[in-house]
């Protein structure tokens, strides 16, 4: 017996039911449970948050100039994301305006994030679910080589390299000590790459594993160290001092000079590695086209990376914004944030509890409340959870929505709604992709096209990084070194009540911080992120979420292997640390916080 | 069954020569601060003893821990996991999911019974049953206290294993606890920060892996070889804070001469770490270099000491003639702000003697 959900998709779970907990490989803790039919398709799927930290709650009471650093700690992955959206949502609530200077350096700080989680999440979260590192051991070097070189001039390509390389893990292999490649599904049959392509995957996961430590430094050189750097209300702290008196104590032409190494060996990378290992691998798996969700649906992105500071306007966004319903790439709605109409979200199938839960909140009034209990057709116990009860509440993320739709946000997402904008920046290398894959645009709404997408997104992202980096120097040049506005840093200058909201688009996906402010301190802050809106469970009406539409349909070559659904969930690059922190504003038990 | 490999074999087997090894060692020994003489136990331990198992878990955290340690820059971190450990169990990085890892879990804990290292990211929530945090349908914290009850030695990554951090400051909704709460039988290496310096974690991973024992612990449990010293004792800074030339606003002309940061609320003066003289990803930079002040992320309940830019009062204006052991956590009195001072010595200090003896 089936149920048709209203966002278009059939559920079954009269099949036999798998469940993955943990899911590896991503930011957090995540389980997943699905039904397959008798032909192993899936037939109803259940994605559950497994973890909550309540970080909201903490935030009450303290100096919205702290917030940042609270809430970078929600995610040590997409470092730096979210204490830019706290400085945002605090400059927006206090009208605090910053010099043009840092905003180019916020840019290249969020930039490098991009390309370096795109990177990491391409190698080492998501290849193995393409990548069989066993077959690797029987490849040919002298055809890897030739392979590799057909595809790029990066010079790591020799037969020797690869000889070497292959000798290296043969070895590793046969001592019995596999460690992290232990219990893979090697062997897999729905692993496609013939033995050379393995091979060259192996060989770039080891030296993205080497380089990707390079990008970073971006985030270092500007504030501080990397992982979680540093930021400032108003602006950003390090000063620039390129010929003055104790330059040396500054932002001054040595670092600006590493900054612009970091950046060209970056492009370097990306355009010779990255892109055309994702070209390569997605030639053997353009068959594979399972995946897409709600991505041929509903999609959303806020938009980022402003090109003149201060300016949130869609036209002064480097990175797209809007929604799209119903596949209609056609018409494209406005986001608002303020709104209380547009985005909420709910918890009937969440663990919090609301006066009443058939309706949503928007999270400048939302209500978060744990109330953890298992559906009543669950089994096992409720701190030995065998299968969970999907009609019941079921996970520790909520259920964000844009106007009662539930949306799919991401690279994908943010290249779906600029190609439909006609940005050629956005619609030509999408097209470029398609055309060299010899698929159809349809192709994108795939598990392939997240991945493509992000790719893409990563040369975007480092050809971006190098125009914010010349923009800062001729500002520079200009005679302009301002880099914080201290007009408003006494909270003094604060109005006795205020209220605000910050967004950026995280590597994962559309991200906002919405803020209020009472005499002085947060009264109330609330985050909606991209894996809540990815990850979300059903909501009243029944409507399933991103991660749970994806894995519809999707045939397991092997049910006790079920790699299709790792790669299918991967593909989102998940971060439940993220998403399943949410707490409000009735944290009952405020009043033991006091902060001075 | 395959023999299990030295670290020593395996290098060689992968093309490296004795020579390589020899200055490899010596190298990691000089990044510890360690002369000639360790340097050839190092070689002697790494020629004779199969890769350590390491089995690292994650808790209620945000991964930063991890992050930072694929940044480590000497050794790197793909030599680390494919040469001096074997890291059987880490989900955020493992190819196996669902039963095929817990399996490894319960392998790991036959097999290498009293032999494997547990390392531990982030930590338990108690509130709920446990249930803030679920690994396998089961509470995180359940699932913790089995695989350490074999462990032969256990790292506490970062401040959240520490201390709690970020989910354990005030009102700590989900009880989140240090695991030397919640593990009590045996030796933790309290590895704080957050996130900790990716050297540092791959020093500390080096040195139990080649020394065979834990390196020596404040009475805090933190290695002294990386945590006896303030940020402040070490820091390029520090004549500008002698000398009384101040930042007083951010970006103003002593913003720009790179002056002391101690008026903008930094915590370096009360923080016991590395960052002044490590330094961050491969010694680009650290916070204070970079223009902010020290927020002090090694440091127990760091979060609730007050606003990160309020000015520190009551701190020893010259003078680094005190060590952590002295000082302990009772020299960090903030603005208006209570020190929580917890005194427990843990049992590694008397398990650290006792090997070292």
């Amino acid at each position: 017996m089936g149920i048709q959900t209203p966002n278009g998709f059939n559920l079954d779970n009269s099949g036999k039911r798998i469940v993955v907990d943990p899911v590896t490989r991503i930011e957090g803790h995540l389980r997943v449970e699905v039904n397959v039919d008798k032909n192993n398709v899936i037939r109803n799927a259940v994605s559950t948050g497994t973890m909550w930290r309540g970080i909201e709650v903490i935030l009450k009471g303290r100096d919205p100039r702290d917030a940042w650093a609270f809430t970078q700690r929600i995610c040590g992955v997409c470092t730096g994301t979210h204490a830019l959206t706290s400085v945002r949502a605090v400059e927006n609530a206090l009208n605090i305006s910053i010099p043009e200077n840092a905003n180019s350096i916020r840019n290249m700080m969020q930039l490098a994030l991009q390309v370096h989680d795109h990177l990491v999440h391409f190698y080492h979260l998501h290849a193995l679910d393409w990548v069989d590192v066993v077959s690797a051991l029987s490849a040919d070097p002298k055809a890897t080589s030739a392979l590799a070189q057909s595809i790029s001039d990066w010079p790591l390509s020799s037969p020797g390299y690869f000889k070497d390389l292959q000798i290296r893990l043969r070895k590793f292999v046969e001592s019995g000590q596999l460690g992290p490649f232990k219990n893979g599904y090697w062997g897999h049959a729905a692993y496609k790459l013939p033995p050379e392509a393995n091979l060259m995957a192996v060989a770039h996961y080891l030296e993205a594993l080497d380089f990707q430590k390079e990008i970073v430094k971006v985030q270092t050189i500007f504030g501080g160290k990397n992982p979680h750097p540093n930021w400032l209300v108003g602006g950003v702290p390090c000063a620039i001092n390129v010929d003055g008196n104790g330059a040396v104590g500054a932002i001054n032409m040595e670092r600006l000079n590493l900054v612009t190494s970091i950046i060209q060996q970056s492009i370097e990378f990306v355009e010779k590695v990255y892109v055309p290992d994702v070209l390569a691998i997605g030639s053997f798996y353009k068959d594979w086209l399972y995946g897409g969700g709600l991505s041929g649906k509903n999609v959303m992105a806020y938009g980022d990376i402003p090109e003149h500071a201060n300016d949130f306007s869609p036209g002064n966004l480097g990175l797209p914004r809007g929604v799209i319903l119903n596949g209609n790439l056609k018409e494209i709605f406005p986001v608002d944030h303020t709104d209380p109409e547009q985005i909420q979200e709910f918890v009937t199938h969440s663990w919090y509890k609301y006066p009443d839960e058939t309706k949503g909140l928007h999270p400048w009034d939302g209500v978060t409340e744990p109330n953890y209990k298992l559906g009543p057709n669950a089994k096992g116990t409720p701190t030995n959870i065998q299968e969970l009860d999907e009609a019941g509440k079921y996970s520790w993320i909520k259920a964000p929505r844009w106007r009662g739709n539930a949306v799919e946000v991401g690279p994908l997402a943010r290249y779906i709604v600029g190609y439909a904008q006609g940005k050629a920046e956005f619609k030509e290398p999408t097209d470029e992709f398609l055309k060299k894959l010899g698929v159809p645009v349809t192709a994108l709404f795939s598990t392939l096209g997240r991945t493509a997408a992000r790719a893409l997104e990563a040369q975007w992202a480092v050809r971006k990084m190098e125009h914010f980096q010349n923009k800062l120097i001729a500002n520079i040049k200009a005679g302009d070194s301002s880099t914080a506005n201290i007009d408003k840093w006494n909270p003094q200058a604060w109005p006795k009540e205020a209220k605000g909201f910050g967004f950026t688009e995280a590597p994962r996906g559309a991200l906002a911080h919405w803020i209020k402010v009472k005499d002085g301190k947060i009264e109330n802050y609330q985050c909606v992120v991209p894996t809540t809106w990815n990850g979300s469970p059903r909501d009243p009406k029944g409507n399933i979420g991103a991660f749970e539409a994806s894995l519809m349909d999707t045939p397991l070559a092997d049910p006790q292997k079920p790699l299709e659904i790792l790669r299918t969930i991967h593909s989102f690059d998940p971060c439940l640390a993220c998403s399943t922190h949410v707490m409000s504003e009735d944290g009952q038990e405020m009043t033991q916080v006091k902060v001075r | 069954m395959a023999a299990i490999e030295t670290f020593y074999d395996v290098i060689r087997r992968q093309g490296v020569t004795r020579r390589s090894f020899t200055k490899f060692c010596s190298l990691t020994a000089a990044s510890l601060g360690l002369g000639q003489t360790a340097a050839t136990q190092m070689a002697q331990a790494l020629e004779t003893k199969p890769r350590i198992p390491v089995i690292w878990m994650h808790g209620l955290e945000c991964t930063c821990c991890s992050e930072s340690f694929i940044r480590s820059a000497h050794p790197l971190a793909k030599d680390v996991v494919l040469s001096m450990i074997s890291l059987d169990y880490d989900d955020t990085i493992m190819a196996a999911a669902g039963h095929q890892a817990e399996a490894i879990l319960e392998e790991t804990k036959e097999k290498y019974k009293g032999k494997y290292i547990l390392a531990v990211e982030g930590n338990p929530p108690l509130n709920e049953g446990g249930m803030f945090c679920i690994d396998g349908g089961k509470p995180f914290v359940e699932k913790l206290k089995w695989m350490a009850e074999d462990a032969m030695a256990i790292i506490a990554w970062g401040a959240c294993a520490s201390w709690g951090c970020v989910q354990a400051a005030k009102p700590n909704p989900t009880q989140a606890t240090p695991i030397d709460k919640v593990i009590k039988d045996k030796p933790i290496i309290k590895v704080p920060g957050c996130p900790p310096i990716a050297e540092v974690m791959t020093g500390v991973v080096t040195y139990v892996t080649t020394f065979g024992r834990l390196p020596e612990l404040d009475r805090q449990g933190r290695p002294k070889m990386f945590y006896s010293q303030r940020i402040h004792d070490k820091c390029y800074r520090r004549p500008h804070f002698d000398a009384g030339q101040f930042v007083e606003e951010w970006d103003d002309e002593a913003a720009r001469k790179g002056h002391c940061l101690y008026k903008m609320g930094c915590k370096g003066p009360t923080t016991y770490n590395a960052c002044s003289t490590v330094r961050w990803n491969g010694g680009v930079s650290f916070p204070i270099q970079s223009g902010h002040g020290c927020i002090g992320c090694s440091e127990e309940d760091f979060w609730d000491k007050g606003s990160f830019y309020d000015r520190l009062t009551k701190i020893n204006q010259f003078g680094i003639e005190h060590n952590a052991d002295e000082v302990g956590l009772a020299a960090a009195a903030v603005v208006g702000g209570a020190v929580a001072v917890h005194a427990g010595v843990t049992a590694v200090k008397r398990i650290t003697t006792k090997h070292e003896g």
